[in-house]
């Protein structure tokens, strides 16, 4: 019964695979690094876009990033998550990357103001909790980025970066070139405007087969 | 410091995502926390934005995400992998490293005209015709001096391209500069398996491409 569970998991089964992979490498085996990077390629690099916003730019640092990682693959320690541990390596480079070129850009001051004036939601029904368990579906994970890029680019990329690529709030804002206190304004609203959208989304059906949580009232 | 009596509304939507990061301090997040329990709307503004963040954080949203990763970055990052395990003098051999020779295989295999068409493929028309000939190292031969065919020929062949332009010499000092036998005209010389082999290599002789063309 255990072993059935860890079969039928693909997830806990790629995590196993993948431990089997990082020590191996660690021991040597260095021809099977590209094989344990590959499933995040596409993150690598999306994290290295997401700060740089230039493809030739992301593409060269997002291989430094791993050719980093691969330097020092014998450094990673099983506590972390490796897609966590080669993520931030990408988010560094791209930083370092962006220091370098002076490419940062600092907001104006009309703009700082016009992010401090308050912003309320509308929508106060009851929230219907979605479960993680929804994204395993195709159509929902398609509505959610749907909404997302229904925002303003200035909140998507904080948005992105915070709460998708888990940089922290002060990464965030040296990567976009704005001040700490824009991010976070920036990014109440993002998450603000996507919950009302979800909300919205309830309305037209986008959730109407998923499983109610028990406690959780429609509105 | 904020005063007890101003956690209201509004207070709780322009805080509430700084609540969710932990990035408030205990004596306003204890207030909120109070403001949350009393006030169903805030609760369900919270929630909702607990929900967002949990949904959107999930590593398969990144998948989502209209971002494409360039053509051939997977093969540029793995050969950059490769050089760098080779300079810091460990092994390297990845499963494209073995797959290049085994695709070649698949299309000599296949006689694939692309395979054939390559320039760089001597080798492989060599492998069929070269070991096993029985072409006297001494018999004259010609070779073609207004092309790039690494052909050599029997004098009078009709497939190549400029009979007045050619050179003679033998079929060994031919072979040792890297020119293998036209298969038309050193047919009967060579230990081709079968008709069908013949016609696979033959389809790689480039001056008789441009003969059947009507050059």
């Amino acid at each position: 019964m255990a072993l059935n569970a860890v079969v039928n998991n693909p997830e806990q089964a790629g995590t196993t695979r993948e431990q089997e992979l990082i020590a191996r490498v660690q021991r040597g085996h260095n021809e099977l690094f590209y094989e344990l990077i590959r499933p995040y390629e596409r993150r690598v690099y999306a994290a290295a876009l997401a700060i740089l916003r230039n493809e030739t730019d992301a593409e060269d640092v997002a291989q430094e990033a791993v050719l980093k990682a691969f330097a020092h693959i014998r450094q990673f320690r099983a506590e972390a998550r490796f897609s966590t541990w080669l993520i931030q390596i990408t988010v560094n480079e791209a930083l370092m990357r962006r220091r370098r070129e002076r490419t940062v850009m600092m907001e104006g001051i009309d703009e700082r103001r016009a992010e401090e004036s308050g912003y309320a939601p509308r929508d106060f029904a009851d929230w219907r909790e979605i479960p993680s368990e929804a994204l395993e579906r195709k159509e929902v994970r398609q509505k959610l980025a749907d909404a997302l890029a229904t925002l303003d680019r200035k909140y998507r990329e904080v948005f992105v970066l915070r709460d998708m690529e888990q940089l922290n709030i002060q990464e965030t804002a040296e990567a976009l070139g704005i001040s700490v206190a824009s991010v976070k304004t920036r990014l109440l609203r993002a998450r603000l405007m996507l919950r009302e959208l979800l909300a919205a989304g309830w309305e037209r059906g986008w959730f109407s087969r998923l499983p109610f949580e028990k406690g959780n009232k429609p509105w | 410091m904020v005063d007890r009596e101003a956690v209201n509304c509004e207070l709780a939507w322009r805080e509430i995502s700084n609540y969710l990061e932990g990035d408030v301090d205990p004596a306003l997040r204890a207030r909120m926390d109070e403001h949350f329990r009393a006030c169903k709307h805030c609760a369900s503004v919270l929630e909702g934005a607990r929900n967002v963040i949990a949904l959107y954080s999930d590593e398969r949203m990144i998948d989502e995400l209209a971002i494409e990763v360039p053509a051939g970055f997977g093969r540029r990052l793995e050969r950059r992998l490769a050089q760098t395990a080779r300079l810091s003098g460990t092994r390297w051999s990845s499963w494209s490293a073995w797959l290049v020779p085994v695709a070649a295989l698949a299309l000599i295999a296949g006689g694939l005209r692309l395979a054939n068409s390559l320039s760089d493929s001597p080798p492989f028309k060599f492998s069929q015709a070269q070991p096993g000939h029985d072409i006297p190292p001494g018999m004259v031969v010609v070779v073609s001096t207004d092309t790039d065919s690494k052909l050599f020929h029997v004098a009078g062949c009709p497939f190549i391209h400029d009979k007045n332009k050619v050179r003679t010499l033998t079929a060994k000092q031919a072979i040792e500069q890297g020119y293998t036998p036209c298969l038309r005209c050193m047919r009967k010389y060579l230990n081709v398996a079968s008709d069908h082999g013949a016609e696979l290599v033959g389809d790689g002789d480039s001056e008789a491409e441009e003969l059947s063309a009507g050059r």
